[in-house]
């Protein structure tokens, strides 16, 4: 079985030979690098799909390596939008800093009883290893580089709903600018989230937050037809309808 | 110069960090990953705290619980203390927003807690706990506490240095003075002053290189700097075996799927052992079944795939992807592989580091001596955090009165020449097979039963490859990114440590807790003591 390294050295990508039968692409990868190319570098850590470290591209689509099974002629390149380091490596540092841009965490704690319903609101987004392959699938990236991004909207979501937090408007209206309205809803986040949760969903619901909260999305305002007092209308509009 | 350096960005790290900085420290946390890549997003089944909140619990039983695990040789006050400060523990997690599982509010009676909301988290049984006791968030405990604890350290605005790899505590006179790293990404050997350091850099599970579920990096990198600089390791032949890793992949499966009720069964479909007894014992049954020729497996399926789900989604997933098995229709193959280094770094009362004044440990580092012969299940995430709070207090107390007078750079120094000599090392040899070698030999001679010949055997065979090491040398000569090099230290590092590991193991002619030795099959009080090695100092 032989697969395709994209190698940033040379900017082409190698092939490598594997033998047959079942194996998760980052025991590949190491097979490959104890075996045949102790150069090829590759980020690796828990092998059961929880510690994030070791998300890249598998014929252009985001695969967690140790959860990813290889096929004959897979093609194996680093996440998008982020500095590669070296090889599938990359510097995921820009992408941590829209965790702190976005503020996603508990502001003001306040006293709650949560129940077992409560806990199941945001079981789902609790469960974001910080992979950052939403990130890398993300096509807003291509434009504006400054977007808050999926998993950050997520996380901003998450404490949002929390009954704990006493300040939701706070988390609210700090993810307005590069934030929810900024999101095209194409759902490719959702599609390659390997551990199952829905930025878009979440992100629809922040826009619907982010009206009862008196924000509305700009780029409506700036339509022809357009009054930035409309209202609640702004739930799941698509800024990118009318373009 | 930095108040506290915390070296180590898994729970212990995170919440010493965030103890030291409310307590007024400046706080510097460095990692050879990013911070929420630990191994503590790994811990899957829960967090002891007697909260009583799925029936009666006290601290008391919870202490007796875990002195009763260790088999005679924790530090009782030091369990008292971890024990006890279970319960503001969880309320602590409770206020930074840790999203536990939850429970209907109405059934519980307990008023005993300040913070109501604890009230009702859910709580679930472990091995060897005498209540329901560990407090979790579905099978995700560890990665839910560590990603809040990290969102809370950005809250609070704590600074990182991602992807600097630990090279030599700076300990002249006996006393922290600061720390040598190697940035990952441009090579650069650095050094960083500071007034108090604080080990939270993990286990060395990872030495079973293929028979662990511990990730790649757990190679006991800070426990190796701590030997080297002149410290004291202590009762490093304790390691747990976890009784249910997946067969083929070594992927743990939470002690919790037998805690909501999963069964031990053996090729005849017959349970061989009360599966809720403490990991020790559990493991060497496995392994007594295995040594028959017994293929043994975990049954969950009569707990049915909507609680399967509920309890234990990562699980399923994890069964279905690696062993091509749901766990709700089919029964699991499993085997006990190394889980977690009881012992590690020696510490005293205040979590300060035997021999290096300043220099604190803690988590699965240290040995705080809570755990003794055998951790029970939902203690390690209450002594990551717990402890890891307690370790950051300290840490600043000692930053406020020590010395701001900075070191010179000779470790500096002498730690780049060690890294260029790696460089211009030529050879056809590579430690990858030796790194293979080192797991296998561990698991077969230094495993669940040990003998004093076979052991003698693994001292003498990672003697020959401490010599050997000699001849082995980097295949990748990038000065950038070079995982190779790293991979290479890591190795040098578990091995430096495999002897140590050996020789206390050969040196404990009985059986106890995770340690146990054929012809030496019980408990002998002469051994109720703790072995701590430790380096003599080289003469000036």
């Amino acid at each position: 079985m032989q697969i395709k390294v994209l190698r940033s050295k040379t900017g082409t990508h190698q092939l490598y030979t594997l033998p047959a039968g079942e194996i998760p692409l980052l025991s590949a990868l190491v097979y490959i690098k104890e075996t045949q190319d102790a150069t090829l570098t590759f980020s690796a850590g828990c092998r059961a799909s929880v510690c994030g470290t070791c998300a890249v591209r598998v014929n252009g689509r985001e695969e967690l390596a140790c959860a990813y099974k290889v096929k004959p002629g897979d093609v194996i390149e680093p996440l998008q939008y982020h500095p590669v380091l070296r090889d599938l490596k990359v510097d995921k540092d820009k992408a941590k800093e829209t965790l702190k841009k976005g503020m996603t965490w508990l502001h003001q704690f306040q006293e709650a009883v949560l129940t077992h319903e409560d806990e199941k609101r945001t079981e789902k987004q609790t469960d974001c290893i910080l992979c950052n392959s939403c990130y890398s699938a993300c096509p807003v990236y291509a434009v504006n580089p400054d977007f808050l991004g999926p998993f950050a909207l997520t996380r901003a979501y998450r404490y949002s709903v929390d009954k704990r937090e006493e300040d939701a408007k706070g988390i609210i209206d700090n993810i307005q600018n590069n934030g929810v309205w900024d999101c095209t809803l194409c759902g490719e986040c959702t599609a390659v989230c390997p551990k199952g949760i829905d930025p878009k969903m979440d992100i629809t619901m922040l826009r619907g937050e982010s009206v009862k909260h008196g924000h509305s999305d700009p780029s409506f305002a700036t339509q022809s037809f357009g009054t930035p007092d409309f209202g609640g209308g702004g739930f799941g509009f698509d800024p990118n309808a009318g373009v | 110069m930095v108040d506290v350096l915390v070296i180590g960005s898994g729970g212990a790290g995170l919440s010493a960090a965030l103890a030291a900085k409310e307590a007024g420290a400046s706080v510097l946390v460095v990692g050879k990953m990013y911070p929420t890549n630990s191994q503590t997003s790994m811990a899957q089944g829960g967090m002891n705290a007697a909260l009583g909140n799925a029936g009666e619990d006290h601290v008391s039983l919870h202490i007796a619980d875990t002195i009763k695990s260790a088999h005679g040789l924790c530090d009782e006050e030091m369990v008292r203390h971890m024990c006890a400060d279970a319960p503001k523990t969880i309320e602590w997690l409770e206020k930074i927003g840790v999203p536990f599982s939850r429970i209907d509010i109405s059934n519980n009676k307990s008023t005993l807690y300040p913070l109501p909301s604890t009230l009702s988290i859910s709580q679930r049984q472990m091995g060897g706990a005498s209540a329901k006791r560990a407090c979790y968030a579905q099978d995700y405990t560890g990665l839910k506490i560590l990603h809040t604890l990290y969102d809370t350290c950005l809250k609070e605005g704590i600074p990182f240095l991602d992807e600097h790899y630990l090279l030599n505590l700076i300990v002249p006179e006996d006393t922290i003075k600061g720390v040598t790293f190697l940035d990952i990404r441009t090579g650069e050997v650095k050094q960083i002053d500071a007034k108090s350091v604080v080990m939270a850099t993990g286990g060395y599970g990872g030495i079973y290189h293929g028979f662990t579920t511990n990730m790649y990096g757990a190679t006991g990198d800070g426990i190796a700097a701590v030997l080297r600089a002149g410290g004291a390791v202590s009762d490093m032949e304790f390691i747990q075996f976890h009784p249910t890793a997946l067969k083929h992949s070594c992927i743990l499966i939470s002690e919790s799927a037998r805690g909501e009720g999963g069964y031990l069964l053996n090729e005849a479909g017959e349970r061989f052992v009360d599966e809720l007894k403490p990991r020790d014992e559990v493991a060497r049954a496995i392994f007594s079944q295995m040594q028959e020729g017994q293929r043994v497996f975990l049954d969950v399926r009569h707990l049915g795939e909507e609680k399967l789900m509920e309890l234990l989604p990562q699980e399923v997933a994890l069964c279905k992807l690696h062993e091509h098995v749901d766990p709700a229709q089919e029964i699991i193959p499993i085997k006990p592989v190394a889980h977690y280094s009881m012992g590690g770094i020696d510490v005293d009362h205040a979590l300060e580091v035997t021999g290096i004044k300043g220099c604190f440990a803690v988590g699965e580092c240290s040995n705080a001596k809570v755990h003794g012969a055998n951790r029970l299940g939902g203690n390690s995430l209450l002594e990551i955090t717990a402890f890891g709070r307690f370790c950051g207090e300290n840490a600043y107390k000692h930053a406020v009165y020590a010395s701001s007078k900075p070191t010179d750079d000779s470790q500096r120094e002498k730690d780049r020449r060690e890294i260029d000599a790696l460089f211009a090392k030529e050879s056809q040899e590579s430690f990858y097979p030796y790194r293979e070698a080192l797991g296998s030999l561990f698991y077969e001679k230094v495993g669940i039963v040990r003998e004093n010949h076979t052991l003698k055997e693994a001292l003498n065979e990672v003697i020959a490859m401490q010599v050997h090491q000699k001849t082995m040398a980097l295949h990748d000569k990038s000065r950038e990114n070079n995982q190779n090099l790293i991979e290479f230290l890591e190795f040098q590092n578990v091995l430096l440590l495999a002897p140590a590991i050996i020789s206390a193991a050969i040196a404990r002619d009985e059986s106890r807790g995770a340690h146990y030795k054929i012809g030496f099959e019980n408990e002998n009080d002469d051994f109720k003591k703790h072995i701590v090695l430790q380096w003599k100092r080289e003469m000036a």
